[in-house]
């Protein structure tokens, strides 16, 4: 069921889509340098059109004129987030994979670590917990020390009449 | 008239579900032992009557009967036959129906192999059961019915999305499906134990094989789905972190954590609590996934909104199933009796420990998988999560978890001795560091950590070998001795030693294809030559070929290395007429140490392809890896103990404190 219902969405909403061959051999750069940055970043650059794919992975027509903007950019000396800038303020954050750190994104980014500090404090609370409980039973409160008393005078009554200390 | 008798059959299965929904659930709150005996028999009709109805379904597909709108939508008359039977779930209505089989079968397997249980639980396990299945049946009959007709019929059927068209993906939702609903029976137990406010060690006894046994082939089924992508999709991806894999992902993560801390609970009658709450997520989560791979939610929210009948059927039982069962445990919880007491530094604290990593990690991929949807849905942007920030979030969680997982089992019950376990292991560590440095040596390019990964991997499955040699005591006692205590050693010991030592297989593929990939792009003409990872590939020409229900080009390759014939590869590219659709069948020569991979692309003008070679180390020790741990799974499911349906006295000659003192 998984990556077919993708797979189901994707064609569907891509009628052509059979293979998933990305670059092509004419948009490789000369300088492997900047190449390995290209393929780097698009692996951070969604496919606008695509189901969850980065432009590295896509053959779609956005996918490769993304590719091909990238890449003259990085030729052009752009760094890798002045590049990253240009593409949000064109498309959005919806063009990173990887989604920017601001306050809406908090819970998204900070959320796991979350998770485990409150799961490592109940865990913590937890053994202390239990370390006291069951060793150390609570002295009875003066009251309740009453009460004990009372019941066992009740039940020393009735078997013999005479009253216990 | 077979379709109109599938539909009544499902009807009737709806009718009988409900009266096992109720009956045996007031039975045995009144102790009432007919009403209570009523569950098996319901359970079992339920069964039949479902089955009829995939029958029949399933014969509509193999005889092609287009005048069923759900085969002629999703099927075609020449379609080869395993793909007419594998088309019967591939399509939304269908899929449900075998989700409702393999939920009714669990149940009749609870009914008949639970001799053992005591009537009443036996009875309210199989009343929630009934509950789950007479809402997912109502569920198709109201809005996805498989057996709606069409009039008049079409001359032939729309097929099978080629891409589908797939051994491996044949069998990779029933898998998946097994594993989904496998856990509704951990879930049916868990809501049972919280009304009788019981839980003891015997109930973690009868939870385990259940948990087990979806367990495997949910990571069968996760395991053939990420192959199918590798082979298929034609870039040699096996993971996408894509939505729809982490709908199962998710499921696997909180079933993990469930075996473990069903493992304290059986043998220490402790996190009981914890134990419950883990059975209903691990459920809630698989219907969750449902939720996000029916609804069409994933695809937009605006498409959930647009069409929403389905989907809010399904949000609906999951606020019912979810809350309920929730609020259920927040009522009932507090009640349940607090069990044995262990040092923090002990086998059950590793195994707290487990679970509370893989809860982080599950909670990573859940924020990851639905933040984008929330976000939307309460109109505050459209944002994108992909492999990139489950990279820098999964990860870090899942390295201590792998860390810690080679020192668990070496500590024991109650209290351990950490400083005591790690000696023991120093041999594990001298390996993982020999390996990690073999890998600086042998690699000199890709990531510095990468050689640390592989090391951590090591790590593990020395660790674990070491272990289960420390407990048959090899080379320590006399032959005679090892091998008396190999056959005494309990099947479930051997599990763990073999799923531990396979996720450390499975780790040293996910780290080598990642790291060292080989990739080569080049547009060639017949007659040129490529060279990739030592390999020289010939590209000797294009020729036509004719499959069962496509035409195909197949581009040949001749591979040698260092002079030598390696093989002869031919990358296909197949056109499918129906429905019209192109696919991308790689050349994959597949090795223990990895695997050439060959796509081969459009043609350009004079007889120009464009080639893509790929070689990818160690590819397969990730399904190799993931196929041992279902085996390790296997293995520990034919425990004695577990065995399903295993003669009730033995049982009852092993009371429920005894077992504690099993490994």
């Amino acid at each position: 069921m998984t990556r077919w219902l993708a797979m189901f969405g994707l064609v569907l909403s891509l009628s052509g889509l059979g293979s998933a061959l990305a670059v092509e051999p004419d948009e490789v750069l000369k300088d492997p340098r900047l190449e390995a940055r290209a393929r780097a970043l698009s692996q951070d650059i969604r496919c606008l059109v695509c189901q969850n794919q980065s432009i590295d992975d896509s053959n779609a027509s956005l996918a490769r004129d993304l590719r091909v903007i990238v890449r003259e950019r990085l030729v052009a000396g752009d760094s890798d987030e002045r590049i990253m800038e240009f593409l949000v303020a064109r498309y959005g954050d919806f063009v990173r994979l990887s989604p920017p750190m601001k306050p809406a994104t908090y819970a998204l980014w900070f959320g796991p670590a979350a998770i485990l500090v409150a799961g490592a404090v109940a865990v913590g609370v937890f053994f202390s917990r239990r370390r006291r409980a069951p060793a150390a039973p609570e002295p009875l409160s003066a009251d309740e020390r009453r009460r004990l008393d009372a019941l066992l005078d009740a039940q020393g009554d009735s078997r013999a009449k005479d009253g216990s200390a | 008239m077979i379709a109109e008798f599938g539909h009544f059959a499902l009807a009737l299965a709806l009718v009988i579900s409900l009266a096992q929904a109720t009956l045996p659930l007031i039975g045995a709150q009144r102790g009432d032992a007919v009403w209570v005996a009523l569950a098996r028999p319901f359970a079992l009709g339920q069964f039949l009557c479902i089955a009829v109805a995939f029958a029949a379904l399933t014969y509509a597909y193999l005889v092609s009967d287009f005048s069923v709108v759900n085969v002629a939508r999703n099927s075609h008359s020449a379609k080869p036959l395993l793909y007419k039977i594998s088309g019967v779930w591939g399509n939304h209505e269908g899929s449900m129906v075998l989700w409702v089989l393999m939920l009714s079968l669990f149940g009749l397997l609870v009914a008949l192999a639970g001799n053992n249980l005591p009537p009443t639980l036996r009875a309210r396990v199989l009343a929630i059961q009934a509950w789950i299945g007479a809402g997912f049946l109502a569920f198709i009959l109201l809005t996805s019915n498989p057996f709606e007709r069409i009039f008049p019929p079409p001359v032939d059927g729309n097929g099978l999305n080629p891409i589908l068209q797939d051994p491996g993906l044949a069998f990779h939702p029933p898998f998946l499906y097994l594993g989904y609903v496998g856990f509704s029976i951990a879930f049916s137990f868990a809501v049972a134990a919280l009304i009788e406010g019981r839980v003891d060690p015997a109930w973690a006894r009868w939870v385990r094989p259940w948990t087990l046994a979806a367990w495997c082939a949910l990571t069968v089924g996760i395991a053939l789905g990420s192959y199918w992508a590798y082979y298929e999709l034609g870039w040699g991806g096996w993971w996408f972190w894509d939505p729809v894999e982490n709908a199962s992902f998710m499921p696997w993560l909180a079933g993990t954590a469930l075996l473990h801390s069903a493992a304290v609970a059986e043998k220490r009658d402790a996190l009981k609590s914890w134990t419950i709450l883990l059975a209903i997520i691990a459920f809630s989560l698989s219907l969750i996934g449902t939720f996000l791979v029916r609804s069409g939610v994933l695809t937009s929210v605006h498409a959930f909104a647009t069409d929403p009948q389905r989907g809010l059927f399904i949000l609906l039982l999951l606020v019912v199933a979810i809350g309920g069962s929730l609020t259920l445990y927040a009522i009932r919880a507090p009640r349940l009796k607090l069990g044995g007491l262990f040092h923090p530094v002990s086998r059950e604290g590793g195994l707290v420990l487990n679970n509370l990593l893989l809860s982080t990690a599950l909670a990573t991929v859940f924020l990851g998988t639905l933040y984008p949807l929330f976000l939307d849905a309460i109109g505050a942007g459209k944002v994108s999560v992909g492999a990139p920030y489950f990279n820098t979030t999964f990860v870090p969680v899942m390295v201590p978890l792998v860390a810690a997982m080679a020192i668990g089992p070496m500590l024991a019950w109650k209290r351990g001795d950490l400083a005591g376990a790690l000696g023991r292991l120093k041999f594990a560590f001298a390996t993982a560091v020999a390996v990690t440095a073999l890998c600086f040596a042998l690699v000199a390019r890709g990531p510095v950590l990468a050689p640390l990964g592989i090391g951590l991997a090591t790590w593990v499955i020395a660790a674990s070998l070491l272990e289960f040699a420390e407990r048959i005591q090899l080379f320590t006692a006399p032959a005679a001795e090892t091998w008396r205590r190999m056959r005494n050693l309990p099947r479930a010991s051997y599990g763990m030693t073999i799923a531990h030592a396979g996720m450390g297989i499975a780790i040293i593929g996910m780290v080598a294809v990642s790291a060292w990939r080989v990739e080569v792009v080049q547009a060639m003409r017949p007659g040129d030559i490529v060279a990739a990872a030592g390999f020289t590939l010939r590209f000797e020409g294009m020729r036509e070929l004719q499959g069962p229900n496509y035409r195909a080009e197949a581009g040949s390759f001749t591979v040698t290395r260092n002079g030598g014939l390696v093989t002869r590869l031919d990358a296909e590219r197949r056109f499918f007429t129906d429905p019209a659709q192109l696919t991308t069948e790689a050349a994959i020569r597949s090795t223990l140490l990895g695997d050439l991979y060959v796509a081969i692309g459009d043609e350009a003008p004079g007889q120009m392809r464009t080639v893509r070679v790929w070689y990818n180390p160690l590819v397969v020790w990730i399904w190799l890896g993931a196929v041992i741990m279902a085996l390790g799974g296997v293995v520990s499911l034919s425990d004695r103990r577990l065995r399903i349906g295993a003669p009730a006295r033995r049982r009852a000659a092993v009371p429920a404190g005894a077992a504690s003192a099993g490994a």
